[in-house]
C-alpha cells in the first residue's frame, strides 16, 4: 500500500434509495491501484449497491464517482468497461450454454476470431495468470470454482485494471479460496485495484490492505487492515462489541434417534446425487454436513422429508424405516425439516401468503370440520414475532416483502414449533448478517438441550466446527468422513469436500 | 412419379408462407420474446402487400409494404414488451386479434368501394408472380421442376432463412443475440446493449413475418383478395419454431414437411378418407410436436433460457 501510487476509484457523498429505502446514504471510498480494499458490512449495509453503482448496473442518486481523478458518469455496463472496471457478480453472468471462451469473448469489439486462434488467445490469458480452464468446456458442465475463473477471464479479457469481486468465496471450498487470493496477490502485484467484498472477517484479514465498513447504508470507517484485529472489525460492522465465538454445550443423554444406511438416490437426470450414503443422528447433538453445493444435500433432505424417493437404502427412526412413507407421516412421526434454497423462498413457505397462512400449510389438516381456523394460526405467528424478534409490518404481510434473516426466522421458527424429535435444517443462515446468524444459532442450541437431535446442512466452515458436534462430509454424493468437530481442523474438511482424502 | 414430384412442388409452395413465419418467429425468440403476434402481423403483411399491388400494380412495393406493416406491428409489441415490460403472452394475444381484425376491416372496406364487387391483383403483379424460368436449369428434366419452377417469394424465403441462420449462428452479432436470449443479465454486464439487439431482432422478424402474410393472400387465392387469408398458418409458425430447434435452416425443411401436410388431400385418391382430415392434418401434427419436443426435456433442443421473461436491469 504505497501511499503514491495512483488513486483509481475515489466515490464521494454516494447516495442511492429504492423507494423509501435508503441503500446508500453519503458514502465514502477509495480505492489505489496496486492494493486491495475489503468492503465489509452485513446484509443490507449496502455493499453491494454500491458496487453495482461502480459497474453501471444502477446510477446513483447523487455522489461523484472519480476514476484516475476524472470525474465521471457510469450509466451501463459498458461506460464502466470503457473506465477499465470489471465487476465479478455473486451471482455469475454467465451463459450456460456456451462455451468458456465465448463467455469470455461475448460483447467485445472486433472480428470475429476462429475456434482455434481464440482458444489460443484464452491459454495465453490464462498463462500470464496462472489460472486454468478449457476454454471448450460448456459452462454447465463446470463447477462453481471454474466459473468463477471464467468471470475472472471475462474481467482480464477486457483488460480491466480495477476489479470488483462480490462475495467471491461464497462458494469456494478453502484450497479454492486459497487459489483465488493468489490470483488476487498477483493481480495487486500488477498494478490492478481490486475491491472485495466479503463478511467473512479472516479473509479480510488475509488478502486485504485497507478495509472500509459500511453499516446501515453510511461509510463507517476505513482501516488499514494491519492495525487492526477481527474483534475491532466486528464491532465496526455491528456497532457494538460481540463475543464471535458460537456458544456449544456438551451432549446429554445421547441416543441414537436415526440411523441411515446405505442410502442411494438417484437425480432427475439419472446421476447419483447421493451414492451409498451410511450415517446416524443421535439426540441431543447437532450433526453438521459439509460439503461444497451440489453434493447430495438436498436429495439428503428430501429423501429423509420423504419428497424423493430412494433407490436402496434404509432410514431407520427409532427402528422403523421411513422411506417409502408419505411427507405427512414423516411430519407425524416428529421429523421437521427446514430447506433455505439459493433464492431463500423457493422452499418451505409460500411467499406471496402472509404468516398466518404459512403457519396454516402445516397444520391446518389438525383443524376439524370442512372450514379453516385461523386463530390457532394467527396466535402461533403472534408467539413467532414476539419470540424470535421478527420485523414485520403485520402477520398478514407477504412474507416475500420481508427481509430474507427474516423470512428465515419464520421458517425454521415454525419448524421448531412443531415440537420435533429430529430437525434438519439447510443453510438456515444463508445470507444472514452476524446478528441473525446468532439468533438462529442460538435457537438450535436450544433445541438440542431440549434432547432433539439437529442436522445442520451449512456453507461456512467455521460456523459448523465451532457450533456442531460431529461433522459429516459428502463429496459427489459420498460421504467422505465423519469427524468429531472439536478436533478436525477446516484443511481436514476441505481436503475430504473435494474428495482428497478420507476419514 | 410426374404425381410424386407435383406434390413435393406444392409442398414447397405451401410452405413457403410458414417458412417466412417461423424464421421470423426464430429472430424474435432468439432475444428471449415469446411473439405469439404471428399471426397478427402476417394478416397484417397480407392486407398491406395486398392492397399496395391493387393500388400501385407493383410486386417490389407490395413486397416493401408488407415488410413496412409487419416492423410497424412488431413495433407495437416491441415498445409494449421491451420498454414498458409489458407481459410477452398478452401482448402478442392482443397483436393476433387486432392484426386480423383490422387487416379484414380493410379487406370490406375495399370491397365496398370497389366496382366489381372483388378485389382481383392487376394481371401485371399476376404475371410477375408466376414461376421464375431460369433458362437452361429450370428446363433440365426433374430437377428443374424441383428446384427451378418456383415464384420469387421462395427463393427469397429461403434465402432470408439462409441469411438468418448465417446471423445467428455464424457472426460475432448473433453470439450476442443469442446471449441475450439465454441469460440477459450476462450480456448486459458483457456490454451489449441488450434492448438495441432485441428492438432490431423483433423489428426484423416482424417484418419477415408480414411478408409471409403477402404470399398467403397474394398467392394462395389466386390473386383474388379473401378475409382471414392467413388462416392459422401463423400459429403453425409459432410451433415450428420447436419443431426447427430455433435453427432458421431447419425451419426450411420443416416448412416444406408441414406445407406437404397442407397439400396432401389434392394428392391421394378420393373417398377414401374425409377431406376434412387432410386439413386437420397440420393442426394435428403441430398438436403431436408439441407434445413430442415437451417430453423430450430440456436435454438437447435448444430453447433460449431466457424465453418469456422480460428484462430490466436494476430489478432486484
Amino acid at each position: 500500500m504505497e501511499q503514491t501510487e495512483r488513486m483509481a476509484i475515489r466515490c464521494s457523498g454516494i447516495t442511492k434509495t429504492f423507494g423509501e429505502v435508503v441503500a446508500n446514504d453519503q458514502i465514502e471510498l477509495s480505492v489505489r491501484f496496486g492494493e486491495v480494499l475489503a468492503l465489509l458490512g452485513e446484509n443490507g449495509s449496502g455493499k453491494t449497491t454500491l458496487m453495482n453503482m461502480l459497474s453501471g448496473i444502477y446510477h446513483p442518486d447523487a455522489g461523484k464517482i472519480y476514476v484516475e481523478e476524472k470525474p465521471v458518469s457510469i450509466n451501463s455496463p459498458a461506460d464502466a468497461q470503457a473506465l477499465g472496471i470489471g465487476m465479478i457478480h455473486q451471482h455469475f453472468k454467465l451463459v450456460e450454454v456456451f462455451s468458456a471462451m465465448d463467455n469470455i469473448v461475448l460483447g467485445t469489439p472486433g472480428k470475429k476470431l476462429g475456434r482455434k486462434a481464440l482458444a489460443a488467445k484464452v491459454r495465453e490469458l490464462c498463462e500470464n495468470y496462472g489460472l486454468e480452464i478449457d476454454p471448450e468446456k460448456p459452462v454447465y458442465e463446470m463447477s462453481v470454482s471454474e466459473k468463477q475463473t471464467v468471470e475472472i477471464l471475462k474481467v482480464l479479457y477486457r483488460g480491466a485494471r480495477i476489479l470488483i469481486l462480490d462475495e467471491p468465496t461464497a462458494v469456494l471450498t478453502p484450497q479454492e479460496t486459497n487459489k483465488l487470493f493468489n490470483i488476487l496477490n498477483q493481480m495487486r502485484a500488477r498494478g490492478c485495484a481490486v475491491i472485495i467484498i466479503t463478511h467473512k472477517l479472516n479473509e479480510v484479514m488475509a488478502i486485504s490492505d485497507r478495509v472500509t465498513i459500511l453499516r446501515k447504508g453510511k461509510s463507517i470507517d476505513t482501516v488499514a487492515t494491519r492495525e487492526v484485529n477481527a474483534a475491532r472489525l466486528t464491532e465496526l460492522m455491528v456497532g457494538h462489541a460481540v463475543t464471535l465465538s458460537i456458544r456449544r454445550p456438551e451432549p446429554q443423554n445421547v441416543s441414537t434417534i436415526l440411523k441411515v444406511v446405505d442410502l442411494t438416490v438417484a437425480r432427475p437426470d439419472g446421476s447419483l446425487g447421493l451414492d451409498d450414503v451410511s450415517f446416524e443422528i443421535r439426540s441431543g447433538e447437532i450433526l453438521g454436513v459439509a460439503g461444497v453445493a451440489g453434493s447430495g444435500q438436498k436429495e439428503l433432505c428430501e429423501s429423509i422429508a420423504g419428497l424423493t424417493p430412494a433407490q436402496k437404502g434404509a432410514a431407520l427412526y427409532h427402528k422403523e424405516n421411513i422411506l417409502g412413507k408419505a411427507p405427512q407421516e414423516i411430519i407425524n412421526l416428529g421429523i421437521s425439516m427446514s430447506f433455505v434454497p439459493e433464492d431463500r423462498l423457493g422452499m418451505g413457505l409460500v411467499a406471496g401468503m402472509g404468516m398466518t397462512d404459512n403457519m396454516l400449510l402445516k397444520s391446518y389438516r389438525n383443524g376439524k370440520g370442512p372450514f379453516v381456523d385461523r386463530s390457532p394460526a394467527r396466535r402461533l405467528a403472534s408467539k413467532l414475532v414476539e419470540k424470535l424478534g421478527i420485523v414485520t409490518p403485520g402477520i398478514e404481510t407477504p412474507v416475500r416483502l420481508m427481509s430474507g434473516g427474516n423470512v428465515q426466522k419464520v421458517l425454521l421458527g415454525r419448524e421448531i414449533e412443531s415440537n420435533p424429535n429430529l430437525l434438519i435444517t439447510a443453510y438456515p443462515v444463508r445470507g444472514l448478517d452476524i446478528n441473525s446468524s446468532y439468533t438462529i444459532y442460538d435457537l438450535l442450541n436450544q433445541q438440542k438441550e431440549k434432547g432433539v437431535a439437529v442436522m445442520f446442512i451449512g456453507e461456512d466452515l467455521d460456523v459448523l466446527l465451532q457450533l456442531c458436534d460431529r461433522i459429516m462430509v459428502l463429496c459427489h454424493g459420498k460421504v467422505t468422513g465423519v469427524v468429531d468437530a472439536k478436533t478436525v481442523t477446516k484443511e481436514q474438511i476441505g481436503l475430504m469436500m473435494t474428495g482428497e482424502v478420507s476419514a | 412419379m410426374s404425381l410424386f414430384l407435383k406434390f413435393l412442388v406444392a409442398a414447397v409452395a405451401a410452405g413457403t408462407p410458414l417458412l417466412f413465419g417461423t424464421v421470423g418467429e426464430i429472430l424474435n425468440e432468439k432475444v428471449g420474446h415469446l411473439n405469439l403476434g404471428v399471426e397478427g402481423m402476417m394478416a397484417l403483411g397480407a392486407c398491406a402487400g395486398f392492397m399496395t399491388a391493387y393500388l400501385t400494380d407493383s410486386l417490389a412495393l407490395a413486397l416493401l409494404a408488407s415488410f413496412a406493416a409487419g416492423v410497424l406491428a412488431s413495433l407495437i409489441y416491441a415498445v409494449l414488451t421491451v420498454t414498458f415490460l409489458a407481459n410477452q403472452n398478452v401482448a402478442g394475444l392482443t397483436l393476433t386479434i387486432f392484426g386480423t381484425g383490422l387487416s379484414n376491416f380493410i379487406g370490406v372496406y375495399m370491397i365496398s368501394r370497389s366496382a366489381e364487387g372483388t378485389l382481383k391483383l392487376p394481371a401485371k403483379v399476376t404475371a410477375s408472380l408466376a414461376a421464375v424460368h431460369i433458362p437452361g436449369l429450370s428446363d433440365a428434366p426433374v430437377v428443374g421442376e424441383l428446384l427451378f419452377s418456383y415464384n420469387v417469394f421462395v427463393y427469397l424465403g429461403v434465402a432470408v432463412a439462409l441469411a438468418a441462420g448465417w446471423y445467428l449462428y455464424g457472426t460475432k452479432t448473433g453470439l450476442n443475440v443469442q446471449a441475450i436470449g439465454e441469460n440477459p443479465g450476462a450480456a448486459d454486464a458483457a456490454s451489449i446493449p441488450v434492448n438495441k439487439f432485441k428492438y432490431i431482432n423483433l423489428l426484423l422478424g416482424g417484418g419477415i413475418c408480414g411478408i409471409g402474410g403477402a404470399y398467403c393472400s397474394m398467392i394462395i387465392n389466386g390473386g383474388v383478395w379473401l378475409s382471414d387469408s392467413v388462416g392459422g398458418l401463423g400459429w403453425i409458425a409459432v410451433a415450428l419454431v420447436i419443431f426447427a430447434a430455433w435453427k432458421p435452416q431447419l425451419a426450411i425443411l420443416g416448412s416444406f414437411v408441414f406445407g406437404g401436410l397442407r397439400v396432401l388431400k389434392y394428392y391421394v385418391p378420393t373417398g377414401a378418407v374425409p377431406i376434412a382430415f387432410f386439413d386437420m392434418l397440420p393442426f394435428l401434427m403441430t398438436a403431436l410436436v408439441l407434445i413430442v419436443t415437451s417430453m423430450r426435456g430440456s436435454k438437447g433442443s435448444h430453447i433460449p433460457a431466457s424465453l418469456g421473461v422480460n428484462y430490466f436491469r436494476e430489478d432486484r
